[in-house]
């Protein structure tokens, strides 16, 4: 009777002004987002102030904006979703949200927003999370400035930091996104720009597309993954200017590529990944400008590759450059800087005057019985290398470099 | 002085020594002769300590010289060829012994003796063969020790010299040392030896002095006597 | 002992052939470096010509003192000293003054190319200390070769025999058994293997350095403990370290029996 009281007196206060404020706090009238949201009418926006407020299933089925003050945290205590957006033009901003609910059946979220236009969700902190942002066929949001904390050990029980299913045109800028399962996941989501976000230590994928085209990723840094940054049956990616580092592992590299068409890949650097950028099935692709530096291999190319071209790129200090598992070869390298390449220039126009010729012998063995790996630097090595190098018999003999730079390439 | 006890030496399958006792008293000079190959050098390594026995036992003035070598310091030794290193200069050659074994005065007066001292400055692998035998006089007589052991030590000499050298052994003898000498040049031997070693076949055939070798051979005079003992054993 | 190290350095701080080794790495790095203009790139070159050249210089170099200064030895054996001594300080002698030759002619060139500068630093002083390691260790088995062969041609021989089982013909063997016995786990094997050759001891410590990224891609749990953590770098230099004192015992062992 008292509640309703309440209810009366804040439909009362609310009723004169058009798309007014709602405050909630531990001891307003209004305690919980789940009221107030069922309170305010349409365009409102609901400021919560600091504190705890335990609840979840929070659905927000009208446009509204949703501003945290001082970060309130929104405790779900594990119980499962805690806020779904289901209308369009929905804001929500500066909350601490914690404790999503773990199942095996369903993929519990922070964040969900679901069937949505218009969206922003900005300046979050998530921590003990299952899902983190979960975006489902939706359009034209922006994602912004997240922080989100997992702790993700095992993959099978854990979720991805922000994950995007049949959602297009979405903008995903400055979020960082730690120790989930993948960091940021599209899988048939086209048109998104996905820009300056920082995916670290993450277990599987710090960034992972499938079935996703027409997207850019730009300025991202993807450090310490389980494997880097995974692009699967997708066209038309561009990789712009991106920092793939420290992603070490068996089957980990800065980048794998499966089943990709027609993309770019330009600017980025590839620094200390056990492979720099592991190819399959990927055709007409273009590299260019990008730094690979003290990689395990700076490329692995594992067959059904045509016309992928690699221009003016720098390999620096790599223990191999490029790494073939078949003798057919249909892509170009041209102008790239190889700091294993020992020719000269004696016409000095910063171009080598011998073909550079980036596949080893002692890669294959080392493709075959990976343990040989061991023996790598041995002057034994350089010498079936080197006799590899005069007449190839196992690597592909047209794969040259004939324009090998004499200086580092700058762009 | 010197006791040597049932000492056997092989190199390879050949044998060199085969039970060798000697026991050498304080004083006197020894000399140790023998055809080529009998193993004098052998013997005179052994006490040494350059080459390792394969039996028996040596001491030298009461030590056993099995892996030991503080012995040396109260050996002076006088190695059969002059071999030093080259490009050491003679000067530096003596300061570095000196700075091994100790310092001493002596070497002043013995460079003298010799009149090395135009050859200081040079290094030892522009020396004649006579000069380098000098500086290993040098070195070997510049320390005051109760032994000396020389293995041919007139190799070279030319006839000053080698008055010197007799001199020289003959002072030290007075001094109450025991010297042994191993030497082809019987004239010599004749003169300085006390005792006399005589090894054949490694193993010591005759020891004593000359007289009683004379006296055994029945021949008159010392060469005859040390060529009788040989043709008595290989006629 | 120390005297006849002081003398045996003296003696060859005044051969030439000390001068031949500290003109060829002063040389060597020069060259490497105009060509390379890129000081990074020029320490992996020179590891790579480390690893290979030092063992062979040092055996070389051991073998022919050795036989050169003969002389000198039986000199010196008259004298009251201890053979461990005598032969032990001949053998530090050569071994610390090839470690100069090796450090001065490699670092003076780096210095001047602004190496404390750089963040080289630390792959060329391990380059450093893996010549270093490797000098002692090839010294060491060069006396020991030239002290069981009193012929010179053969010690020779041997000693250039040496070199080329261990720096070329090992790691053929060794790559050969690999290929062979690949349906079976290998990752112990070939860590032992490496243990057991010197120069592939210090290319392991060279790549701990510069192909971790690589190492990391081999699934093998010994393989992944032993290059992912501190332990491949100890176990290595406990090696190099056992490898230093295994042939020097023998110096001492061989030299206490031996006859001059």
């Amino acid at each position: 009777m008292k509640n309703l009281w309440l209810f009366f007196i804040a439909i009362l206060m609310a009723y004169p002004t058009y798309a007014q404020n709602i405050e909630i706090c531990n001891t307003c009238a209004i305690s919980t987002l789940k009221k107030a949201i069922s309170t305010a009418k349409d365009f409102d926006t609901i400021l919560i102030k600091k504190g705890t407020y335990k609840e979840y299933n929070i659905v927000v089925d009208k446009p509204l904006t949703i501003i945290g003050k001082n970060y309130p945290v929104i405790d779900g205590e594990l119980k499962g979703e805690i806020i779904t957006v289901t209308a369009d033009n929905v804001t929500i901003d500066g909350l601490f949200i914690i404790n999503v609910g773990t199942s095996y059946t369903e993929d519990y979220a922070a964040i969900r927003v679901k069937r949505s236009k218009n969206f922003v969700i900005q300046n979050l902190v998530l921590e003990k999370l299952f899902f983190g942002i979960y975006l489902e066929k939706s359009r034209d949001g922006k994602v912004l400035h997240n922080k989100i904390i997992g702790d993700a050990i095992e993959e099978y029980n854990s979720g991805n930091g922000i994950q995007l299913w049949y959602s297009h045109n979405i903008e995903i800028e400055h979020n960082f996104v730690q120790h989930v399962r993948d960091g940021i996941y599209l899988e048939f989501s086209d048109d998104c720009l996905i820009k300056n976000n920082v995916s670290t230590e993450n277990l599987r994928y710090g960034l992972h597309f499938m079935f996703s085209n027409n997207d850019i990723y730009q300025d991202n840094t993807f450090e310490k993954n389980g494997a880097g940054v995974a692009v699967m049956f997708s066209k038309k990616i561009k990789m712009l200017d991106n920092i793939f580092k420290e992603n070490w592992g068996t089957a980990s590299y800065g980048m794998l590529l499966k089943e990709i068409n027609d993309a770019e890949i330009t600017g980025n650097t590839f620094e200390e990944n056990t492979i720099g950028i592991n190819i399959e099935g990927s055709n007409r692709i273009v590299y260019k400008n990008n730094n690979f530096i003290n990689n395990g291999w700076a490329i692995k190319v594992r067959g059904a590759c045509y016309t992928n071209s690699f221009i003016e790129n720098n390999f620096l200090y790599n223990s191999f450059d490029i790494s073939y598992n078949s003798k057919v070869n249909d892509n170009v390298f041209d102008k790239n800087y190889w700091t294993s390449y020992t020719g000269y220039d004696l016409d000095k126009d910063g171009i080598g005057d011998v073909p550079y010729r980036p596949v080893k012998l002692f890669s294959y063995i080392v493709n075959r019985t990976p343990e040989t790996i061991i023996l790598l630097r041995s002057l034994f090595i350089d010498i079936i290398d080197f006799s590899e190098k005069v007449s190839p018999v196992f690597t592909p003999d047209n794969l040259l470099d004939n324009n090998p730079l004499i200086k580092k390439a700058t762009w | 002085m010197v006791s040597i006890e049932n000492l056997h030496k092989k190199f390879n399958k050949n044998s060199v020594l085969s039970g060798v006792n000697l026991n050498i008293t304080e004083g006197g000079i020894v000399t140790i002769l023998g055809p080529n190959g009998s193993g004098k050098t052998t013997l005179v390594k052994s006490i040494l300590g350059m080459v390792i026995p394969n039996k028996g036992s040596i001491s030298v003035l009461g030590e056993n010289i099995k892996n030991n070598s503080g012995y040396r310091h109260k050996i002076d030794y006088l190695p059969q060829i002059a071999n030093f290193p080259n490009n050491l200069k003679v000067k530096e050659l003596i300061k570095m012994i000196k700075d091994l074994r100790g310092d001493t005065n002596e070497d002043r007066h013995l460079i003298e003796l010799f009149t090395l001292e135009p050859f200081l400055d040079k290094k030892l692998g522009t020396l004649s063969g006579g000069t380098k035998q000098k500086v290993n006089l040098v070195l070997t007589f510049m320390f005051d020790s109760p032994l000396i052991i020389m293995d041919e030590p007139t190799t070279g000499l030319d006839p000053i010299s080698l008055i010197r050298l007799k001199d020289l052994i003959q002072k030290e003898k007075a001094k109450g040392k025991t010297i042994l000498i191993t030497s082809h040049i019987m004239s010599f031997v004749e003169e300085v030896s006390d005792e006399i070693v005589f090894l054949l076949e490694g193993q010591i055939h005759f020891r004593g002095s000359i007289s009683k070798l004379k006296n055994k051979t029945k021949q008159p005079d010392f060469e005859h006597a040390i060529a009788s003992i040989l043709t008595e054993n290989y006629a | 002992m120390l005297k006849i190290l002081k003398y045996s350095f003296f003696d060859l701080m005044r051969s030439r052939w000390s001068y031949v080794y500290f003109a060829f790495y002063l040389l060597l790095s020069i060259v490497l470096l105009f060509l390379n203009n890129d000081l990074s790139k020029a320490v992996i070159t020179l590891m790579n010509v480390i690893i290979v050249l030092v063992p062979l210089i040092g055996t070389i170099f051991g073998v022919m003192y050795y036989y050169n200064s003969k002389e000198f030895t039986e000199l010196l054996l008259a004298q009251p000293l201890k053979r461990s001594s005598i032969f032990l300080g001949q053998y530090l002698g050569v071994a610390i003054s090839l470690s100069m030759s090796l450090i001065l002619g490699l670092g003076i060139p780096f210095i001047f190319y602004g190496l404390f500068k750089s963040n080289a630093i630390w792959d060329f002083s391990l380059l450093l200390i893996t010549g270093t390691f490797l000098t002692l260790i090839f010294t060491a088995l060069a006396f020991n070769i030239a002290l069981i062969n009193e012929n010179k041609i053969k010690g020779f021989g041997y000693a250039i025999l040496l070199w080329l089982f261990l720096a070329i013909i090992y790691d053929g063997l060794f790559l050969m058994s690999l290929i062979l016995f690949e349906d079976y786990p290998l990752d112990k094997l070939s860590l032992v293997g490496t243990m057991l050759n010197p120069i592939d001891l210090s290319r392991t410590l060279i790549l701990l350095k510069l192909d971790i990224s690589a190492l990391l891609g081999y699934t093998g749990a010994v393989f992944k403990k032993f290059f992912g953590t501190g332990f491949g770098l100890t176990i290595s230099f406990i090696m190099l370290t056992i490898w230093v004192i295994l042939p020097v015992l023998l110096i001492v062992i061989k030299s206490k029996k031996k006859d001059f």
